[in-house]
């Protein structure tokens, strides 16, 4: 049976599934709507957090991001999981025996201040923002690649799925749905990586096959190593960035994932301190399946493309190629006239996405316009490592449809996630705990499903238009969250003498510089610059970490020369370091 | 300072004694292992993998993983001791 039949059963299974759950978790109260009631198992905690974390980013761009950047994709390996250290360490217990719902409700209460509640909403809101928008987008690139439709309905398809079980379940609808969608995307992340993982090593498990031997005898690894070598590629296990750049966009990644509204309201959901330190355990340990994966998938599909590809004739390509060339995401150029694919180091193109003419080349492919004067003849995509992997492999047609079905769950999983953030961060954190105190229940829910519909408007239009910056701040968000909550958050909790004056000047420091550096080197305003003019020879998605440590400082520094916070905010701080006694996430 | 206070204190003196422990293993098989030192260890081979790779594509993730279970169950013990267990 063909691929376009085993995704749409795949997807349509899928989809009614989520539907299903959400009717049958539908909140009836705020406390439902914002934490699920409060009654979440750990487990099913840690898998919802796990498929709430790992985006469209995740599932299909990163095991390509790392395919091609080698040993410089250890960042996003490292960051990403590291950060959950820092989390379960850090922020969960503490965080959960504090017992409100929203991390601007605990700086709000432990900065005793309705400024820093209002930073901290921004804050949330611009990292929230920037981050959904480009979930939108993932999901309508694949509905689009699978279906067959328009970009547009793909977005509006997506829209209208998370609407409806946003709005009917809130927290809770979301989080069992994300228990589903957790096993759907991880499923169909495993099943190709075991295959392809047989094929080429004989063995089973894609973490061992890695540093397997392939047909030869020599090590994987080492083979493609030689093979990047001869291309005039960076030795795959060694990378071009500094070690300084490596460091400091590991740390700003680590400090961003436990800094992530999305992420530490998760933690508020379950009964017990105790629960909360389990479940960011069982988080780390699901999201590790799929991250210890990803880097053996990489190389896999790294050296069965050279492989593939490399110096072959056009005429005899497998038909893959040429499918993903018509959706735009390969371009060949026959520039020495061989009629051979000659992939080495270079960009082939001038510009970073292809041009095409309507034409037909000699061999029958498409005429690019754009082409650039080095000798690379061939464009990649990163993103085709996951979506076109089980076709490069040769595998059966219904693991291409679990793939498509894979990658919404993530996408979808992710966007309703964070589309919750901003609905309790306008209707909690804005309306109920500053303009309008004494609206009711019923009158904040209402808010709540209110905002969440418009959120999910403007996510869906930027989805449709992405502005040219949403990929460019995406990857920034971390570096955003990093600077701004993460110092103010672990200074709260383990430093009592730390008072509001510190706390907010030491956000709104971070925030501006992060922003400024972001604006300057990555959307060429404030003058611009390149590579040369980075402070520190930082790249912005390291800058974080700098940002961070300016906050920590000046927070630090300010609150010495300023006044103690009052007596019932140092008791407060007391109370949330022991973990007894948290009882339910309260009200208010 | 009465009794209760001075549980409380002795109790967290030993968390963040632990978090020292547990984070200081975090930071060397990540930014020690995986970056900093990792030219170091590429000399050596743990099967097919240069050992410094293997740290920051593989090996640290599973120490991360191994940390917080870990933690969970020192945590547990420790509330335990202290009379916070619920």
């Amino acid at each position: 049976m063909s691929v376009q039949f085993w995704t749409w059963l795949l997807v349509g299974i899928t989809f009614a599934l989520y539907f299903g759950i959400a009717i049958w978790a539908r909140a009836g109260s705020t406390k439902e709507f914002y934490v699920a009631g409060g009654g979440v198992s750990p487990l099913a905690n840690g898998m919802a957090t796990a498929a709430d974390w790992m985006s469209a980013a995740s599932f299909i761009s990163m095991a390509g991001i790392i395919s091609f950047a080698g040993y410089d994709g250890s960042v996003y390996l490292m960051g990403w999981t590291g950060g959950y250290v820092l989390l379960a360490l850090l922020l969960a217990p503490y965080l959960r025996k504090f017992g409100k719902f929203t991390v601007p409700d605990f700086i709000g209460d432990r900065y005793y201040s309705n400024t820093a509640r209002t930073v901290a909403v921004m804050c949330a809101l611009i990292v929230s923002f920037t981050y959904v928008a480009g979930q939108m987008r993932g999901v309508g690139i694949v509905f689009s690649q699978f279906l067959q439709i328009d970009i547009t309905y793909g977005v509006l398809i997506g829209m209208t799925v998370v609407l409806v079980f946003a709005l009917l379940g809130g927290m809770k609808g979301i989080t069992y749905t994300q228990v589903a969608q957790y096993c759907v995307l991880i499923f169909a992340f495993m099943v190709p990586a075991f295959f392809i993982s047989f094929q080429m090593t004989g063995n089973i498990i894609p973490q061992i096959g890695m540093g397997g031997k392939v047909e030869g005898g020599a090590f994987l690894l080492d083979k493609l190593d030689t093979l990047h070598t001869e291309l005039g590629f960076n030795e795959y296990t060694s990378g071009t960035k500094s070690t300084w750049d490596v460091f400091a966009i590991t740390l700003a990644l680590m400090a961003g994932t436990a800094g992530l509204p999305h992420v530490i309201v998760r933690f508020f959901t379950v009964p017990k301190v105790k629960d909360a330190r389990k479940s960011a355990g069982y988080a780390l340990f699901l999201i590790a399946i799929l991250y210890t994966t990803a880097p053996a998938i990489a190389v896999f599909s790294r050296t069965n493309l050279i492989e593939t590809v490399s110096n072959q004739r056009y005429d005899e390509i497998p038909v893959w190629f040429k499918n993903w060339e018509n959706t735009g995401l390969i371009a060949w150029s026959d520039k020495n006239g061989d009629g051979k694919i000659q992939y080495v180091a270079g960009n082939s193109l001038s510009g970073s996405k292809p041009i095409y003419d309507d034409a037909r080349g000699e061999h029958g492919e498409r005429i690019v316009t754009n082409n650039s004067d080095e000798v690379n003849e061939l464009y990649v995509d990163r993103d085709i490592m996951v979506l076109a992997n089980p076709e490069i492999a040769n595998l059966p047609n219904w693991v291409i449809g679990l793939v498509a079905a894979g990658g919404l769950a993530a996408a979808l999983s992710t966007a309703a996630g964070l589309l919750l953030v901003i609905s309790t961060s306008v209707s909690h954190d804005l309306i109920k705990k500053q303009l309008r105190p004494n609206i009711s229940d019923k009158g904040e829910l209402l808010a709540a499903r209110v905002s969440i519909f418009v959120a999910i408007v403007i996510a869906g239009y930027f989805g449709v238009n992405p502005p040219g910056f949403v990929a460019a701040v995406v990857a920034l968000a971390f570096g955003l969250a990093a600077a701004s909550f993460f110092p103010a958050i672990i200074l709260g909790i383990f430093d009592k003498r730390m008072n509001k004056e510190g706390a907010i000047a030491g956000m709104i420091v971070g925030m501006s510089l992060m922003l400024y550096y972001m604006m300057r080197f990555k959307l060429d305003m404030f003058g611009g610059g390149t590579s040369e003019d980075w402070w520190f020879g930082t790249s912005p998605e390291g800058f974080g970490t700098i940002a961070m440590c300016v906050n920590f400082v000046i927070s630090i520094v300010i609150s010495r020369v300023s006044v103690a916070p009052p007596q019932e905010v140092q008791d407060m701080v007391e109370s949330i370091r022991i973990p007894s006694g948290a009882g339910e996430a309260q009200d208010h | 300072m009465n009794d209760n206070q001075k549980n409380a204190s002795a109790y967290w003196k030993e968390n963040v004694k632990y978090l020292f422990i547990l984070l200081a293993i975090w930071f060397v098989v990540s930014f020690g292992c995986g970056i900093l030192f990792r030219e170091e260890l590429n000399q050596f081979k743990l099967g097919g993998f240069k050992l410094g790779f293997w740290f920051a594509q593989q090996g640290s993730i599973y120490v991360f993983v191994i940390l917080i279970f870990v933690y969970v169950r020192l945590m547990n013990k420790l509330d335990k001791k202290y009379g916070y267990d619920e």
